[in-house]
């Protein structure tokens, strides 16, 4: 309880920079409309239209919780305007993709750690494909795919996968290298064989790695899903909905998607933490 | 008929290619084991008691001579599963029960399942540690984690054990506990021991045969049947004439063999 007050501290600077922010960036609209009517703006005047503008730069945080109350509360979740329905959308392919990034993670990396080769030449493409930057990379998988009939869910979960797998990859082959040369002679001394070793030491010993990458994999994964969303006007998903949010100057719409986009972050990192503190108490390595 | 021995080196030879160019880890090593003996490897660090025990174990490759392990080449017996390995650490897997690491190689070996809860419960009751099977390694003190490492040593039917320093980590009260009940065990398995240690008392006390080795290059300086008898020896045999005169000529060896310059 002790952490209340710092915490509190920091939020409120932060909302308080957040207003001072939104008075300035907004006042040039409002002297620029007040001139225009050849009329004098007060202090109070100014105060209370910077944060009311229904297209500021910078909309207010009451604006920008009002938005996001009303897109999370205030429709039907089926509705287009819902952010809970953009939400599902977006969340339903954030996790086949980190499913299917996590899984060729995990296969490449077993697949590195028994074979040289495929150290050698595996491990460079996997670095360079994540040099290559998202956005460049997402519309033509979007466009190649969407040319190939398959739209929809799989395209974005591609996208997410090729930026969760790096993480799940890394973190696998430094896992599965983590058992000391002591615990590979005792298999050594059973005469046990790889697929034994990896079975019984080299996957439990991973554990630990693994969910370190995983937390950074399910982030990763959701903003190649709004990535993938902005590209090819898609009408669907947060991604779309901060595309639209900037078509149409609605600032509020898109710092609501944003938040959105953060919480469905800090929520997914949360289970995956969850999971991690279980398992691990469990396996005894907490 | 005299049997064969159950371990048998002869004109071993074991260079390291290294960085710094090669290191002579063993020259010349000739030892032969018989069923049966307890016998220990002392030596100061570098004097290749380990290694030795690690080309017996076919975890290294000698680069020169012969070994024979079980009438077979040490290669061959580490396939045929036939020594169990005890190293300075415990290394259980915290994630198993202690009844699960000692089931580890008989999984691995393929024993069946109703055949491993037997072998589990009997080598725990072999260490004393029956009613643990449960508890996890966190559970337990280092020399309980050392004693079920012990255990899973034993548990398939290996009838040489190695063992590289494994009270090594532990303190002296209860590393003299656990080398009291070593004997007991030994004489109730019959098992072929080799041992390695750097206490002259510890090896004393355990074996029917003292290896002394000597550094640089690691060679055998000198093998000391013990006149110690073979069963019944009481903690307190520490104390007895007999006792120190091994101990002294163990001591007088290994100054010998330079084990005390620096």
């Amino acid at each position: 309880m002790k952490m209340i007050a710092p915490i509190l501290t920091v939020l409120a600077a932060i909302v308080l920079l957040w207003y001072a922010g939104s008075v300035a960036l907004n006042a040039k609209w409002t002297y620029d409309q007040a001139a225009r009517a050849g009329e004098d703006v007060t202090i109070s005047q100014l105060l209370s239209d910077t944060m009311s503008q229904k297209r500021p730069v910078l909309p207010a945080p009451h604006q920008v919780a009002q938005g996001l109350w009303q897109g999370l509360a205030g429709q039907a979740i089926t509705s287009k305007r819902s952010l809970v329905y953009h939400g599902w959308i977006t969340l339903s392919a954030t996790l086949l993709g980190f499913a299917l990034g996590t899984g060729l993670g995990i296969v490449l990396a077993v697949g590195i750690t028994h074979s040289r080769a495929m150290d050698l030449s595996v491990m460079p493409w996997a670095i360079a494909s994540q040099t290559v930057p998202i956005l460049a990379i997402a519309p033509m998988v979007i466009v190649v795919l969407a040319s190939l009939g398959v739209t929809g869910l799989l395209p974005k979960a591609l996208i997410a996968a090729y930026l969760s797998f790096f993480p799940v990859l890394v973190g696998m082959v430094k896992g599965l290298r983590a058992p000391d040369s002591m615990q590979l002679d005792l298999l050594k001394t059973y005469n046990a064989s790889q697929g034994e070793t990896l079975a019984k030491l080299r996957m439990p010993s991973s554990m630990p790695y693994l969910f370190a990458s995983l937390k950074v994999g399910v982030a990763a994964s959701l903003v190649g899903t709004i990535v993938a969303e902005l590209p090819a006007g898609a009408t669907r998903g947060l991604g779309a909905r901060l595309l639209s949010g900037s078509y149409y100057g609605q600032t509020v719409q898109i710092w609501s998607a944003l938040f959105t986009a953060a919480a469905l972050a800090a929520i997914l990192v949360g289970i995956v933490g969850v999971i991690e503190r279980i398992t691990l108490k469990r396996m005894g390595m907490a | 008929m005299t049997a064969a021995p159950v371990i048998s080196a002869r004109g071993l030879d074991l260079t390291f290619e290294t960085n710094d160019g090669p290191v002579h880890a063993l020259k010349d090593i000739n030892l032969d084991i018989e069923r049966g003996e307890f016998v220990s490897f002392i030596g100061p660090s570098g004097c290749g008691k380990t290694t030795f025990l690690r080309c017996i174990a076919a975890l290294e490759t000698p680069t020169g001579g012969t070994l024979r392990v079980n009438g077979m080449s040490a290669e061959d017996a580490r396939k045929e599963r036939s020594y169990g390995y005890v190293f300075q650490a415990a290394g259980l897997y915290p994630w198993r029960t202690i009844a699960g690491n000692v089931k580890l190689p008989l999984e691995i070996m393929g024993y069946p399942k109703a055949d491993q809860a037997k072998r589990v419960e009997k080598v725990l009751s072999l260490v004393d540690l029956e009613g643990f099977g449960k508890k996890f390694p966190w559970q337990l003190s280092g020399g309980m984690q050392q004693r079920a490492s012990i255990a899973r040593a034993l548990a398939f039917d290996a009838d040489i054990l190695l063992m590289d320093e494994p009270f090594g980590a532990l303190d002296e009260i209860v590393r003299d506990k656990l080398n009291e009940e070593l004997l007991k065990l030994w004489e109730r398995t019959q098992k072929t021991i080799g041992f390695v240690t750097h206490s002259i008392p510890e090896a004393v006390y355990l074996s029917t045969k003292i290896v002394v080795m000597s550094p640089r290059p690691g060679q055998i300086y000198e093998v000391i049947d013990s006149p110690l008898p073979r069963s019944a020896r009481p903690l307190d045999i520490r104390d007895s004439e007999e006792f120190l005169q091994v101990a002294h000529r163990v001591r007088e060896g290994l100054r010998a063999g330079h084990a005390y310059d620096e």
